[in-house]
Order: C-alpha cells, then sequence, then structure tokens
C-alpha cells in the first residue's frame, strides 16, 4: 500500500519529465518515418527492432542511473518517514520502468496500429517492455554499488556496451574457435545469457526470416517456435528483469546514504 | 528521548563515529557543531536510520533502531538542501507527505501559513528558486507535528524573515515540551535558539553540555569565542 502511494508520486515526476516526453516523441518520428517510407509494414518492423534494441537498452539504462542519483536526496527525505527501505525501492523502480516503458509503447506501437500493425509487431513491443524493465534494473544496481555518479553512469555505459556490442564478438569468436562442433544447442543456450540477444531471436523468428540463418536458424526456429522455446525465452527475459532487481534491492537495504 | 550507546561507525579505513553515547530529552533544542567531517551528519543519520551503525545502539523514545521504521512516526527532518522531485507541484509535496504519514496525524499548517507556501501551490518544485525550495522543505519538516525534529542547517539559504519564522518556530515547539536537534555552522544562530551545545571532534563528542555551562567552563561570554576556545583546547590537547 505504502509503495502504490509513492509510486503515484513517482510517476507524476517521471511522467513530466522532459527526457520521458522527447524519448516518446523521437520513438514516434523514427518509427512513423520508417513506416510512412517503406510503405510496408513487415519489413519496417525489422528496421525498428535494430533500433529498439540499440536505443531501449541505451535509454533505459542511462535513464535509469541518472534519476536514482538524482532522487538519492529525496529517498533519503522518504527513508527519514516511518516508510520500509523495500516500499521506496519498489516504487522507484516501478514508476520509472512503468513511465519508460509507457513512452516505448506509444512511440513505437502507436504508429505501426495506425498501419494496421503487421506480424511480429506484438513480439517488438513486448520485447521493448522486456528491455526496459531489464535495463532500468540493471540501472539501479549500477547506482546502488557505486556512490558516486560519474562512476555510476561509467558502470552502466559498460554494461550496454558490453550486452549490445562485445557480446555478439565473444558469441562469434566461440562459434569460430569451435566451429567444427554442431553448436545449435550451445546458440540456445549462449543467447540466453543475454538479454538483448534473446529479443533479437524472438523477434527474428517471429518474422519468418529464420531462414536467412540457415540450419542454425531451422535449429532455433523449431526451439523458439515450440511452446516450449516461447516459455524459455519469456521465463529468461523475466528472470534477466528480476534477479538484477533483487540484487539491487539487496545492496539498497544495506546501503548507508 | 534519544539515547545513543557506544555507536560506532567506520567508512572504509574512516572511522566516522568512535564510540558516541548521548541522551537527549524533551523540551530541548540541541545544536550538533563542530568542523567537517568531525561526525555530525552521521550520528544524525544513524538516528534516522540512513546509515546503519557498526556497533552500538539507538533508542527513539524507548524504541530501539534496528531496522524498524516505525519509530520515524515521531520525527520529522529537514535535510540541508532541498530533496523533492523537481516536477511536482508543491501542493503534491504536501499532498505526498500527508499520504505517507497516513491520517491520523494532526498537521500543523502554521508554517505553511507563515511561509506563504500557498502561494507556490501550482509551481513545480524545478521552477522554485533554492531559497523557496527551503521554505517548502522546513513547512514540511513541521507539518505532522512530530516530538522530535531534526533539521540540518534550517536557515541556510533562507531571507532573512523566513529565517525568523522559522526560527520562532523551533522556539515554540521547544515550549511544548519537543526535542529539536539541529545542526549549523552559524554561531549566532545557535546562540539564539540552542540551550545545549553538543561538540563534536573526530567521531567523539568534545563537548556536551548547556551553554551556559560552555561559558562558564571557557571563560567566554559569547558563543563565538567559546567555541574559538573549545578548538584551541583540543588542538593543544592534541600536541601533547
Amino acid at each position: 500500500m505504502t509503495t502504490l502511494k509513492i509510486l503515484k508520486y513517482v510517476l507524476y515526476d517521471v511522467l513530466r519529465s522532459k527526457m520521458i516526453i522527447i524519448y516518446t516523441l523521437l520513438l514516434f518520428a523514427i518509427s512513423f518515418g520508417i513506416i510512412y517510407t517503406g510503405k510496408d509494414v513487415s519489413k519496417a518492423v525489422i528496421s525498428l527492432l535494430n533500433i529498439v534494441l540499440l536505443v531501449v537498452p541505451l535509454v533505459s539504462i542511462i535513464f535509469g542511473t541518472i534519476h536514482f542519483y538524482n532522487s538519492k536526496e529525496f529517498m533519503e527525505m522518504l527513508l527519514a518517514m516511518p516508510v520500509k527501505r523495500k516500499n521506496i525501492f519498489w516504487a522507484e523502480y516501478a514508476g520509472l520502468s512503468i513511465a519508460l516503458a509507457v513512452g516505448f509503447a506509444i512511440g513505437t506501437g502507436l504508429p505501426l496500429l495506425m498501419y494496421g500493425g503487421a506480424s511480429g509487431s506484438f513480439y517488438l513491443i513486448l520485447s521493448g517492455i522486456f528491455l526496459t524493465f531489464i535495463f532500468t534494473a540493471l540501472a539501479f544496481l549500477a547506482s546502488v554499488v557505486n556512490k558516486d555518479k560519474a562512476k555510476g553512469i561509467g558502470f552502466s555505459l559498460v554494461i550496454w556496451f558490453y550486452m549490445s556490442v562485445i557480446f555478439d564478438a565473444l558469441v562469434l569468436v566461440l562459434y569460430f574457435v569451435f566451429s567444427s562442433y554442431p553448436l545449435e544447442k550451445a546458440t540456445i543456450i549462449v543467447s540466453a545469457l543475454n538479454p538483448v540477444d534473446l529479443a533479437r531471436i524472438l523477434i527474428l523468428l517471429k518474422l519468418d526470416v529464420s531462414a536467412l540463418m540457415g540450419y542454425t536458424g531451422a535449429t532455433l526456429q523449431h526451439f523458439f517456435g515450440s511452446a516450449f522455446g516461447m516459455l524459455f525465452s519469456m521465463g529468461f527475459l523475466l528472470l534477466w528483469a528480476v534477479m538484477p532487481t533483487l540484487l539491487a534491492l539487496r545492496v539498497f537495504n544495506r546501503k548507508n546514504f | 528521548m534519544i539515547r545513543i550507546e557506544n555507536l560506532k561507525k567506520k567508512f572504509d579505513k574512516n572511522e566516522a563515529l568512535k564510540g558516541v553515547s548521548l541522551t537527549l530529552g524533551e523540551s530541548t533544542v540541541a545544536a550538533v557543531m563542530g568542523p567537517n567531517g568531525s561526525g555530525k551528519t552521521t550520528m544524525l543519520k544513524c538516528i534516522l536510520g540512513l546509515v546503519k551503525a557498526d556497533s552500538g545502539d539507538i533508542y527513539v523514545n524507548d524504541c530501539h533502531v534496528n531496522g524498524e521504521c516505525e519509530y520515524r512516526k515521531h520525527i520529522g527532518y529537514m535535510p540541508q538542501y532541498s530533496c523533492f522531485p523537481e516536477n511536482l507541484k508543491v501542493k503534491e509535496v504536501m499532498a505526498m507527505i500527508k499520504d505517507i504519514r497516513g491520517n491520523h496525524c494532526v498537521y500543523d499548517e502554521e508554517l505553511i501559513e507563515k511561509l506563504k507556501i500557498s502561494e507556490m501551490n501550482d509551481k513545480q518544485i524545478g521552477q522554485l528558486s533554492g531559497g523557496m525550495k527551503q521554505r517548502v522543505s522546513s513547512a514540511a519538516a513541521f507539518l505532522f507535528g512530530g516530538d522530535i525534529i531534526i533539521l540540518d542547517e534550517p536557515t541556510a539559504g533562507l531571507d532573512p524573515v523566513s529565517s525568523e519564522i522559522v526560527k520562532n518556530k523551533i522556539l515554540e515547539e521547544k515550549k511544548k515540551g519537543k526535542l529539536i536537534i539541529i545542526t549549523s555552522h552559524i554561531v549566532s544562530e545557535v546562540e539564539a535558539m540552542a540551550d545545549r551545545i553538543i561538540y563534536m571532534l573526530e567521531g567523539k563528542i568534545y563537548f556536551d553540555n548547556t551553554k551556559d555551562e560552555l561559558y562558564n567552563s571557557t571563560g567566554k561570554a559569547n558563543l563565538n569565542q567559546a567555541i574559538a576556545s573549545l578548538i584551541e583546547t583540543a588542538e593543544s590537547e592534541e600536541k601533547q
């Protein structure tokens, strides 16, 4: 109940933030532009996928980190009231994640809806929302373990860079080194280690472009196309949102303000 | 009202509190003074539960401070810097405090009226000047009428009129039997309000007694000189 009371005011604050408004308008302009110029909603979803996988994690983790440090004095003020630490943490996390997810859903979802949508649109929006919650949790984790704002933002950037750029390079090296072994099952396991990859595979397979990925694509299609595959990917995305949040909460509960 | 027993706190290698013991009763304005890094803020944050002590005990109205939050219903707090979210309106900030504190409280809206907070009701916190934010912050600290009020640099940034209103409010609340703890570097302000001086040095309480006792023990006639004398004595003791 206390969490909901605080959440209401965190939402008032974040939804009025210029950053969220700009983020929503920017996503809307990009999405609308891509769909309008391409005239083909299905192809536009693939283009949007690349933007979503790059922009959503970056904005969520950086805005999340800045918001956490800017709210430090507010959290101190709340902590001086008869409120449990976990209530403050959940309200801040939920408030920010919901606001960013709403901004994303409107900015990307509205143009898709206006043009009648396409296969994969639903999964694009769902993955974007998952990535918002995951990277906001990672932002909170980076912020609670670093007292210094500059270090916290730096750490967040490293996390984003690792997930969005370095991880793929490492996977390529792995596949190259073990190219003489069957790697289809390993691909599925490795993909679960990075939420950005998980989201990418999920959407690509729903777009029926897996044939472009050869035999591995067929294996992935077979796996992720099944009910178990769906549960696997959703389960891991959920795990990626829950684990950093619980870890951040654990540190937050012991933190000296 | 507040009892602290052998409180210790270390931040990495820095010992912020080296066994602080203190008892503070009702109808008191206690000024916690000392140079930067002497442990004033850490001690106050330990009372508020913002910093977790390594060892020692704190009791607030006989309630042991051990991670529970209920004891904080007795405490009003005004931080040194305004702390409200930039995009909230002033009226929303006040509503939020009432929402969180619950409906069972009797609200003291005297400062809201005297500091003319209502005139700013529809403005967002981000649109207010530093002094205006401090006015909101001080009105919020006194709003729900707690028995203990902790004020960190209460008049810093306030204009003379608002500063006088807050000072008078502090003295009025003391008369009602409340315990008010202030930290301040403005000696004249402390002299005007405080009846007890707690002077901290390097994580320990170096002096803790009434203002009159401080004057007697140092042989000085005003607080500025008395504090200077305390520091000189401490430095000469350190050299020996």
